[in-house]
């Protein structure tokens, strides 16, 4: 089940990776980082699994006695939660200056910008 | 050509070192030392019953304030990115492509229903799975509801930026309090623990949660709000 979900993570930062790199359309490449982005996301939860173990909420089912010996780790959550938030901060940002690029340019075609290019 | 083979050998190297991480990957068995501190420290210390939301707001809250920022600075930049483009376009506001009828009725109906689930999932962020952001993601969305039922809509960038400042300035006072009465910035024994796992518990956690969960539903809404003036306007 963990590897399951590891080898899912991975395969998505793969993919994300190559869709980065290989398109030239800039809302592609927006898309394959958010794909990449997920999948960094994913293998990091997947760390914190433990197999039979349930979620770090205490109630009638997991006493607070018995907590540490029946909840998964709760710290990569914590992480995640904040990538997740971090994530969509720079998504939105990266779409904002795409948004900016296409204004300036009329094109959102990578190789279209050789300002930079040497 | 050449571009993508090299890509390709890159991510096959890169894929070899993935591979190599999984195969050595052996999951604990055991709670590590931080992980086990926070399982049976957070009920008696912190008193929430969601152990996330007690590292996140009271435990690791520092980075918390961070994050919240982090997405303040993000919304701003979009704003002061996008601003130029309002500006010289506003005087053709006038074309008129009215949604559906379907699409404005359900949105009349949906939007309050959405507003008061974002409300109870940052509300009980410490007793069940959810929280602040994840509350101000709902609220968001019912701002992009509204936006898609009427496209020229407009949004008064002066109100959701009077929300934003509010919550956050509420926010670092809440965790200013904790220095004076409690053991220590964003300390959340300001207020009694309470009874475990009931609504009014584990100190000001619901409190710093609302606040957190207004501030984030304000920040997405501007940016939906910044990115949507673009468009047409």
């Amino acid at each position: 089940m963990v590897y399951i979900a590891m080898a899912t993570g991975f395969i998505l930062i793969l993919m994300g990776l190559y869709g980065a790199l290989t398109n030239s359309n800039i809302l592609r490449m927006i898309i394959s980082f958010t794909i990449a982005n997920t999948g960094v996301n994913v293998v990091l939860v997947a760390v914190g699994y433990m197999h039979g173990r349930t979620a770090p909420i205490l109630n009638n089912a997991v006493s607070v006695a018995e907590a540490s010996a029946r909840i998964i780790d709760p710290v990569p959550q914590a992480l995640v939660l904040t990538a997740i938030v971090i994530g969509l901060g720079v998504t939105s940002l990266m779409l904002a200056y795409a948004y900016k690029l296409f204004v300036t340019k009329g094109t959102l075609d990578i190789a279209k910008f050789t300002e930079l290019k040497w | 050509m050449v571009k993508r083979l090299t890509v390709s050998l890159l991510l096959v190297a890169l894929g070899l070192i993935f591979t190599a991480l999984l195969l050595g990957y052996t999951p604990d068995s055991e709670l590590n030392q931080s992980g086990r501190y926070y399982a049976e420290h957070t009920a008696q210390d912190i008193g929430a019953a969601n152990i996330v939301t007690a590292i996140i707001v009271t435990y690791r809250g520092l980075d918390t304030l961070g994050e919240v920022t982090v997405l303040f600075l993000t919304a701003t930049i979009i704003g002061l990115v996008l601003k130029q483009e309002q500006r010289k376009h506003t005087s053709k506001q006038a074309q008129s492509d009215s949604s559906s009828e379907l699409l404005s009725t359900g949105s009349r109906l949906l939007i309050p229903l959405i507003l008061v689930m974002g409300a109870y999932v940052f509300v009980n962020g410490h007793l069940t799975p959810g929280g602040g952001f994840q509350g101000g993601a709902i609220i968001a969305s019912a701002t992009l509801l509204m936006l898609l039922s009427d496209p020229m809509r407009r949004f008064s960038h002066r109100l959701i930026a009077i929300i934003e400042s509010i919550s956050g300035l509420f926010f670092v006072l809440i965790g200013l309090m904790g220095i004076f009465w409690a053991g220590g910035f964003l300390d959340n024994r300001i207020l009694s623990i309470g009874e475990f796992g009931s609504l009014f518990s584990a100190g000001a956690i619901p409190i710093i949660y609302s606040f957190i969960g207004l501030k984030v539903g304000a920040e997405f809404s501007s940016m939906l709000v910044s990115l949507s003036e673009t468009e047409n306007s």
